[in-house]
């Protein structure tokens, strides 16, 4: 029996090897000091935008906000999900309930490494896979930004996920399939510099990809079906396809994109509907050279069908 | 008194044809209410020349289109499936629905009352209205292609 001895062995063995490689793949990785030397001084004024860009207040925010309380970051929305409810929290200046004790280095890490300043990994639900292509200097406008807004008190409830996605590990597997740096769409050389400006605000902070691109089964967005509409992830309804392919906008023009996002009415006066209503109020607040670049951008994008299935005729 | 009472007859039956599909009626005022709004849009956006008499036309027109929509008679309850986006909201939260179409049509009334003499004075108008398209259609509307 001296070979089967042997065989646990090795099983054991190459179990164990198997188990520490994933303990190591999986753990938060953090920025290098490189990166952080590029976060720069930070200018509020500057950050609006990205603030606005970003769409924070969209999320964290207290559900249903209107006017100055859009400024008050206390969490608690409830986004249901597949994988089950994730509560966005409080990232009001509240040293206590919020993030008001993070360093600017803290939120660089949270919005482009998805790690949180006690080196746990974030849920991808914060869409840290788009704000990882953000450029370091803007994370640090955007924490000038967030210290003039108030600090609201009050945690928001805990995730309840469910079974293996509760487990925050798995998601340092996820991070080395989907998190990257990189632009999702190669542009050449010699790209008009709106193009390129409406990428930046597209693919990273507007991260517009997360609910307009379908995703697979371990929940990474589909690359090669870029923007082309999914499935939402709440409810039941699809978000739109925003290519020029079939079922796309590719009827839209620059134009109308742009006066789409600055007024919330589509070329044929429908009206801007679902979670789009907060992405447009948020886009308002651009300036109009960067509704024309998104718009611009979009209109660059490789055309893709429907990355949803079409609607069942009803019964 | 016969004739009396087949003519009110008569007519109780057309008023129900006229709503013998609800989907479509709802969609035929959506559709009307969208084109109104959108010709305004226009002329707030400086698109189209401003003109006081022609744009409280159009104000008028798109208050008569927000009078029409009677919501129980426009929302019965099994309208909820088939070829419509009216999402599931609206049945559950009746009430809150109702409320969204009245704060509409206040808003649509008071652009009437206080005629606008510029191009300003619409836009803000046509902001107040857009704003109340897009509380509605966040909330009780689901695209589903």
């Amino acid at each position: 029996m001296a070979w089967l001895k042997k065989l646990v062995g090795v099983a054991l063995v190459l179990g164990g090897v198997g188990a520490a490689a994933g303990w190591l793949l999986s753990a938060p990785v953090r920025l290098d000091t490189t990166v952080l030397a590029q976060l720069g001084p930070g200018d509020a004024a500057k950050g609006k935008r990205i603030f606005y860009a970003g769409g924070c207040t969209s999320c964290h925010a207290k559900p249903g906000s209107q006017g100055d309380a859009r400024l008050q970051l206390v969490g608690g929305l409830e986004l249901k999900t597949p994988f089950g409810t994730f509560v966005p929290p409080n990232i009001s200046q509240d040293p206590k309930d919020g993030i008001g004790a993070w360093s600017v280095e803290d939120l660089a890490n949270a919005m482009l490494k998805g790690v949180s300043p006690s080196g746990q990994h974030f849920y991808p639900a914060f869409p840290y896979a788009s704000y990882a292509r953000m450029k370091p200097s803007d994370i640090a406008d955007l924490y000038a930004f967030l210290k003039t807004l108030p600090a609201v008190a009050g945690k928001a409830p805990d995730n309840s996920l469910v079974f293996p996605f509760n487990i925050r590990r798995g998601i340092g597997m996820w991070k080395l399939l989907y998190l990257s740096d990189q632009p999702v769409i190669p542009l050449p050389a010699g790209t008009p510099d709106p193009v390129m400006a409406g990428r930046y605000l597209v693919e990273g902070p507007g991260h517009c990809g997360e609910c307009h691109t379908p995703r697979d089964f371990a929940g990474g967005t589909k690359k090669g079906e870029w923007l082309a509409g999914a499935v939402a992830a709440e409810g039941s309804g699809v978000v739109p396809n925003i290519t020029s392919g079939g079922g796309g906008f590719g009827n839209w023009s620059q134009a109308d994109i742009a006066n789409y996002l600055e007024t919330g009415f589509t070329p044929e006066f429908d009206s801007v509907g679902g979670a789009m209503v907060d992405v447009q109020r948020n886009m308002a607040e651009l300036t109009p050279d960067d509704r024309a670049a998104i718009a611009a951008y979009l209109k660059a994008v490789p055309p893709h069908p429907n990355g949803y299935p079409t609607r069942k005729p009803a019964s | 008194m016969r004739k009396l009472v087949i003519a009110i007859s008569m007519l109780a039956f057309a008023g129900s044809a006229a709503f013998a599909d609800p989907i479509l009626d709802r969609q035929a005022l959506m559709k009307e209410r969208g084109k109104i709004v959108g010709g305004l849009a226009k002329v707030a956006k400086g698109d189209d020349p401003f003109d006081a008499t022609a744009v409280l036309t159009q104000l008028q027109a798109l208050q008569a289109n927000a009078e029409k929509f009677d919501v129980d008679a426009l929302f019965p309850k099994g309208s909820d499936t088939g070829d419509t986006t009216a999402g599931p909201k609206i049945w559950e939260d009746m009430a809150g629905f109702k409320a969204v179409e009245d704060k509409y049509l206040a808003d649509v009334k008071a652009a009437v009352a206080a005629a606008p003499a510029d191009v300003g004075a619409l836009k803000a108008q046509v902001g107040a209205i857009g704003s109340d398209c897009g509380t509605c259609h966040q909330g009780y509307r689901v695209k589903k292609s």
